[in-house]
Order: C-alpha cells, then structure tokens, then sequence
C-alpha cells in the first residue's frame, strides 16, 4: 500500500468506527501519526522509552509445551508478561465448576511457583445453560418462532445459573491463593451475558473486596438478546465500549477490556483506526486501568495464528500512542 | 504474538518491575500512571527505571523481590517464588492473597491453622 493508500484507510475505519459507535472521529495529529506508524517500511515498531505498559496476557496458561504451570513459569521468564492467567481449554465457567477442585490445586501450586501476579480465566458463556447443553429453554430457538416473552423468561434463569457457578469457582480459586479473576469475552451471548457477569461481579468483590477482577469483553457491542435488561437502571443491550467501562467500574472491576472484532477484509491500518475510535472515549471516563484486546481478530490484530510482527507490533504501538491506554 | 506484544509496548515483566506494576493494577485497580508512581516510590527509584531491566535487576535483588533464573545465574540463595512474594507484600505495602494463604496455613499467623 502507498502512504497515501494507507491515510485513506486510515480516514475510513475511523469514520466508520466514529458514525456508529457515536463517538468522535481521530483527530488530525492522530491520523497523521496512525499513517506514519503504517507507512514506516520498518519490519518493527514499538512505543517510545518510558511510554511502556502492563501486559495483561489473558489464556497465558495455554498447553503449546508441557504443563499449564510451565507455560505460566516461560511466560513470566521468558515473553515478558506483567501479569499472568490460568485457565483451562474448556473456557467456561460452567465447565469449570465441574473439575473446580482440579482446577483449583493447579492455582495452588503455581502461586507457589510464579512471582507476577496470577488470576483465572474463563467466558461466561451464557448460552451454554440453554437446551440441550443446559437446563433452560433455547432462547435462540424460541425467538424465531415468535415466543418473545418465553425466550426472556429463558434468558433471565440462566442468568441466576451463570451467576451461581462464576461466584462459586471465584470462591474456590480465592482459597487457592488466586490474585484475580477474568471473566473474558463477557456479552458473547449478549445483554443476559453481560448482565450476569456485571451481577457475579458484584457479588465477589463483595465477598472479597481485595480480589483482582478483569471484565475483558467479547466485541465493540453489547447485542440486545434480551433486549430489555438493566444494570443499576442502564439498559445493557446497544453499550459501546465507554458505557461498558462505566457500569464494569460501577460493578466493581478493577481492570476493563474493551473488545472490537477485525474486519478481515479490511487493512491492519483501517482497522485500528476504527478499534481506536470506538474504544478512545474510555480513556475519558476510565478510573480503573483500560487494556483493550489485541489478540488473533481483536483490535487489529490480523486473524492468524501467527500474526506478522510486522503488523503486531504497529497495533501495539498505535493502541499505546493514541489511546494512553494503561495496558493490552 | 506474546513476544511482539512484550517487545513493543511491554513494561517487560519481571526482568523489570512490570509485574509489580501490574500487581498494583490487577490487584487494586490503578490506572497505569498512578500504578507506576506507586511502585517507583516504594522501590526508592525512578518511574523511568521501571522498565529498565539493568536497574531493576538490582534493585529486585537489594529488596528481595525475586528476579528470572537464568542458566548462569539462577540465585538458589536468593528469594524466589513465594519468598519473593512475602517481600513483595511488604515493600509494596499490600495484601498477597497466595501470600496470606501460606502463612495461615503454615501456621506462621496467629491463630492460623497448621
């Protein structure tokens, strides 16, 4: 792409990014820098010294070699990562519950053995207590045959279930020694999702006011499943990123992580610039620390396996300089 | 992706006091400047050598915070792991939720069971 291919993209995805999530567009000095960063024929790029952040590594405790603990133990020593996260391959909370004591002698041991701090992960994942993984009617299923009122009412009980089981394995794991918890890709199911996280929430910081909480979500937009729910008198279907933040922190999160999915027929260039402007207005408004998602699809990060460093390390540096975000 | 991510905009873990900052945010939710200055008064240095990784490697070492075993230096005579984190909890000024286990459960806490 030429410099000036690269401005128009840039131009684009923020004015797309600024038309529907309503906030405004990058300013002039932002697209200018955004251009610079993509335009640079530099095979890397990274932040100026001194404007370094936390890296929060959500699913470091992956499988790619040996134990779950050894993979914690190489990313504390050897990539680099500020804070650290077990979870296991079946990401939800409602899995988890199952093999809780499994799962929860594994915290034991690696606090241990790692000295960065050490939370647990999983999703929410509202949908899988909906038939036939769950207890409760599809909703999915009753919507298009016109049952409104009997998809709600499904919604709002599995809300209760999901509730239960996060703050139950929350319990478990804080007896284990565990520093924090991650509800990530929280709203996948949407508005009953997110409700049901923001409630659990609540619940644990409750419970124990010193534990860690990082609410990462599943995309730019809360989607209205439900249609009607509210947090403290919010309506949580149609949230962007800076509503989200605002009823995370009213919740009790001490850390957000605001989510906007890759567009991949787009540029790298024209899909930060979006995800920076949907996600900038956060920086307003944020008191607890802002790590946007830049993983495989997220915040720009081309959808591979092996993302070009090339391309990471401008997402990298482009969240950074242009958001002063706390973290990624 | 981990190490591009590390290398382009990480504070870099702890080969500098990443995971202490990190600590401070996870923990007790501070934004990155706050979190930063915190850390840096506690250590008695610099916010700019937070992420310098040749002076943090002695000030981990004069605090006892633990630093990476590597095949030349591994520090068997040094605080690592849990031992680290007890000093952590201490310089740091902030409850270890790992920490507060051991100690009740080694019985190293009044009225902690063994």
């Amino acid at each position: 792409m030429t410099p000036a291919e690269i401005r128009e993209d840039v131009l684009a995805g923020s004015e797309l990014g600024a038309r529907r999530s309503k906030a405004p567009p990058l300013t002039g000095a932002e697209v200018d820098h955004l251009v610079d960063i993509f335009a640079s024929e530099a095979k890397f790029s990274a932040v100026d010294m001194g404007d370094e952040v936390c890296l929060s590594f959500d699913g470091s405790g992956n499988l790619d070699v040996g134990s779950r603990i050894d993979e914690l133990y190489s990313y504390q020593s050897h990539r680099g990562a500020d804070m650290l996260e077990l979870f296991a391959i079946d990401y939800s909370y409602k899995a988890i519950k199952t093999m809780l004591s499994y799962e929860a002698a594994q915290m034991k041991t690696a606090q241990l053995n790692v000295i960065a701090p050490l939370q647990y992960g999983a999703m929410p994942d509202l949908g899988r207590y909906s038939m036939p993984d769950g207890p409760v009617p599809n909703w999915s299923e009753l919507m298009p045959l016109g049952r409104i009122a009997e998809a709600r009412d499904a919604q709002v009980e599995a809300i209760d279930h999901a509730v239960s089981d996060m703050v139950y394995v929350a319990d478990g794991m804080w007896e284990a020694g565990a520093d924090g918890m991650d509800f990530d890709t929280a709203a996948a199911a949407g508005d009953g999702d997110f409700l049901a996280t923001l409630t659990a929430i609540e619940k644990i910081k409750g419970r124990y006011p010193d534990i860690g909480i990082e609410l990462g979500m599943a995309s730019e937009y809360v989607l209205g499943m439900h249609g009607e729910l509210t947090y403290k008198g919010r309506r949580l279907a149609g949230m962007w990123p800076k509503e989200q933040l605002e009823v995370a922190q009213e919740a009790g999160a001490t850390m957000f992580g605001p989510a906007v999915n890759v567009n991949t027929t787009k540029s790298v260039a024209w899909n930060v610039a979006r995800a920076c402007t949907i996600i900038k207005p956060c920086m307003d408004v944020a008191e607890i620390p802002v790590h946007p998602n830049v993983g495989m699809g997220v915040g720009g990060v081309p959808m591979s396996p092996y993302p070009p460093a090339d391309a990471v390390s401008r997402v990298s540096r482009a969240m950074v300089d242009i958001l002063k975000c706390d973290g990624l | 992706m981990a190490c591009t991510h590390a290398l382009a905009s990480g504070m870099g873990g702890m080969r500098t006091a990443g995971d202490l900052v990190g600590r401070m945010q996870m923990t007790r939710g501070m934004r990155l400047k706050q979190a930063k200055t915190y850390v840096a008064e506690k250590l008695g240095c610099a916010v700019a050598d937070l992420a310098d990784p040749i002076a943090m490697h002695d000030v981990r070492r004069d605090l006892g915070l633990g630093r990476i075993p590597v095949q030349e230096l591994t520090y068997p005579t040094h605080a690592g792991a849990m031992e680290a984190k007890f000093h952590i909890a201490e310089v740091l000024d902030v409850p270890i939720n790992s920490v507060a286990r051991f100690q009740e459960r080694a019985g190293l806490r009044p009225g902690g069971a063994v």
